[in-house]
């Protein structure tokens, strides 16, 4: 499986992650490389097995619905690259 | 004997007795901190001051609870409230976490005494702690050498002396293979047993919190405070904790023990098969009962960990984004542009890799190929083990194909590197616990063996390897690092 720049490409965009024309370069190679070694499972017959997604048993968890304190805001915003009156500020969107 | 070369149990008792106090223990760690950590390099933030501060507290009190005045560093991916923590990235170089994670807010409260945060891979994605976004950590066996990742910061700390304990991570193999480098005992519990809240996610149905400690003693000790459920941390399981201690009766009399053809193969050195042939030779002689079994789908394990894991890390580092916290490009004019330049800018080769590894596996029109395909082949993984647990107690191996290799040495070829993982990863793709422990040296360097339990009997699991330690002497060596 060789994987294309214009692929590597179009996944760093779904990965909403600049790359550098080196790093494009290189992935392509890697990935290529580890794909490739990961073909080895294709030889294996999984048809009727049941993909394995979790290993503990999956069920719902639910919880009284009683109000509790959330952390205050002052001090989760201190973390933030830029806030304004209690909120976080970004650029542009619109 | 310097007090920083005691057991965590040795220090409990001499504290009881009340023939050293907290300070003492802490100041002597301090020491020896000073003395070593230029050479091994496993902190990236020192706590000095709380640390005396907190012992103090305790000597003053003068109730000591379970883990008064001990001595204990965190790998870098635990948050701490009020102390700062990068998971080994750029991207949180100046993050300082509002909450404590469970794992450590449980050793808090039994007044263990935290002394820093320990080196590790960005994002527990690596096996050599060389992708640290800070600096490397050096083996304390040999300084030319990795201490092994993604904790290696835990494991040498540890080794060094520089901690009586350390708490780390295990996706992969991320504590037992540094544990088995660096000549400690390193143990992943069963995945669910300890919680996960507040630790920083990569792969999270193949994450768990685990031990870094001197014997294997003092690892019982620390899951009878760690284990258990959590409200916070939804798969945590709802499984009564047995008291692990209980356990430790030195012997294996009658016990079943596995080890799987398919670790012995190829591409592990003749020294380390050696020497956990040896082992096994030992255990026959306490009277345990061991016999070859096949794990068939071994071969797998490393191909289908290498699509799952970057799938969901792919997922969990959508949330480093620049927004709420780590860092922002403020170049960047609009937000598509902010997100793209700050990921661009804040994560490392390796991370960026298996983002991409993984979100090009998760792509529509790939999904099927790779990652359904990757889940079906990991329950065929699962259930190689199931079929070896009905007849055995526990599994044996070697912990990793080699002993430490040196600094530089396999950097550049991701694959070669991921071949570290090969023995550890199948134990993460069933979930089961397993832990290291030092079963010999070859050329001065330190070899693991890997023992795995039946899930959630973490019990048997330590059963065994107290009892070759009891036997044996290889947990007592310690690396000499040129100093008094």
């Amino acid at each position: 499986m060789a994987l294309t720049i214009k692929e590597v490409e179009h996944v760093a965009m779904l990965a909403r992650m600049n790359l550098s024309e080196d790093e494009k370069q290189r992935f392509t190679e890697q990935l290529s490389s580890i794909l490739n070694y990961a073909g080895v499972l294709n030889t294996l017959d999984t048809d009727g097995v049941e993909p394995l997604t979790h290993i503990l048993p999956a069920f719902n968890v639910f919880r009284t619905d009683t109000a509790r304190n959330s952390m205050p805001r002052e001090e989760i915003l201190k973390n933030a690259p830029l806030a304004e009156e209690g909120q976080y500020k970004v650029p542009k969107i619109m | 004997m310097e007090i920083y070369e005691l057991s965590v149990h040795e220090l409990q008792e001499r504290l009881t007795r009340r023939e050293i106090s907290a300070e003492e223990i802490v100041r002597s760690f301090l020491g020896r901190i000073n003395k070593v950590e230029d050479k091994v390099k496993s902190f990236i933030t020192i706590t000095e001051e709380s640390a005396l501060q907190r012992a103090r507290e305790a000597d003053r009190k003068g109730q000591y609870l379970g883990i008064a005045g001990i001595p204990l560093g965190l790998k870098d991916i635990f948050c701490t409230r009020g102390v700062k923590t990068t998971c080994g990235s750029k991207m949180l170089a100046d993050f300082i976490p509002e909450y404590d994670s469970t794992a450590w807010r449980k050793l808090d409260e039994q007044q263990g005494i935290l002394t820093g945060k320990l080196n590790m891979d960005e994002f527990a994605m690596g096996s050599s702690t060389e992708n640290s976004a800070f600096f490397v950590t050096h083996n304390p066996w040999d300084l030319n050498r990795v201490p092994g990742g993604s904790s290696g910061g835990s494991a040498a700390a540890v080794a060094a002396g520089e901690v009586a304990f350390a708490l780390g991570t295990d996706t992969g193999g991320s504590i037992r293979q540094p544990a088995s480098f660096c000549g400690v005992v390193g143990m992943k519990p069963t995945y669910g047993r300890v919680s996960r809240w507040g630790v920083i996610a990569f792969a999270s149905s193949l994450d768990q919190v685990g031990i870094f400690s001197q014997d294997v003693r003092d690892s019982a000790l620390i899951m009878n405070i760690i284990a258990g459920h959590d409200p916070l941390d939804s798969t945590s399981a709802a499984i009564e904790v047995p008291d692990y201690a209980s356990y430790l009766d030195g012997s294996v009399k009658g016990m079943r023990i596995a080890y799987p053809k398919e670790y012995f193969g190829v591409g592990v050195d003749d020294a380390v098969k050696a020497a956990i042939n040896k082992a096994l030779h030992k255990y026959e002689e306490l009277g345990a009962i061991v016999e070859e079994v096949s794990l068939p789908h071994s071969e797998y394990a490393l191909p289908t960990y290498y699509l799952v894991a970057p799938a969901e890390a792919s997922a969990n580092m959508a949330r480093f984004d620049g927004v709420r916290y780590g860092h922002r490009d403020f170049e960047a004019l609009n937000v598509v542009d902010m997100f793209s330049q700050s990921r661009a800018q804040g994560f490392g080769d390796e991370v960026k890799r298996r983002i991409m590894l993984g979100t090009y596996a998760l792509t529509s029109g790939y999904y099927d190929a790779y990652y359904l395909k990757a889940l079906k082949v990991r329950r065929l993984i699962a259930n190689d083990f199931d079929k070896v647990f009905l007849d055995y107690d526990v599994i044996i191996s070697p912990t990793t194909p080699s002993t430490a290799f040196k600094l530089g040495e396999q950097i550049g070829d991701p694959l070669t590197l991921y071949m570290n993982d090969i023995l550890t990863v199948p134990v993460n793709m069933a979930g089961l616990p397993g832990i290291s422990i030092p079963c010999g040296l070859h050329n001065g360097l330190p070899i693991g063996m890997q023992i795995i339990g039946k899930a959630f009997d973490e019990g048997t699991m330590l059963k065994a390897a107290h009892a070759f330690e009891q036997n044996t002497a290889y947990h007592t060596l310690k690396p000499e690092l040129g100093v008094k």
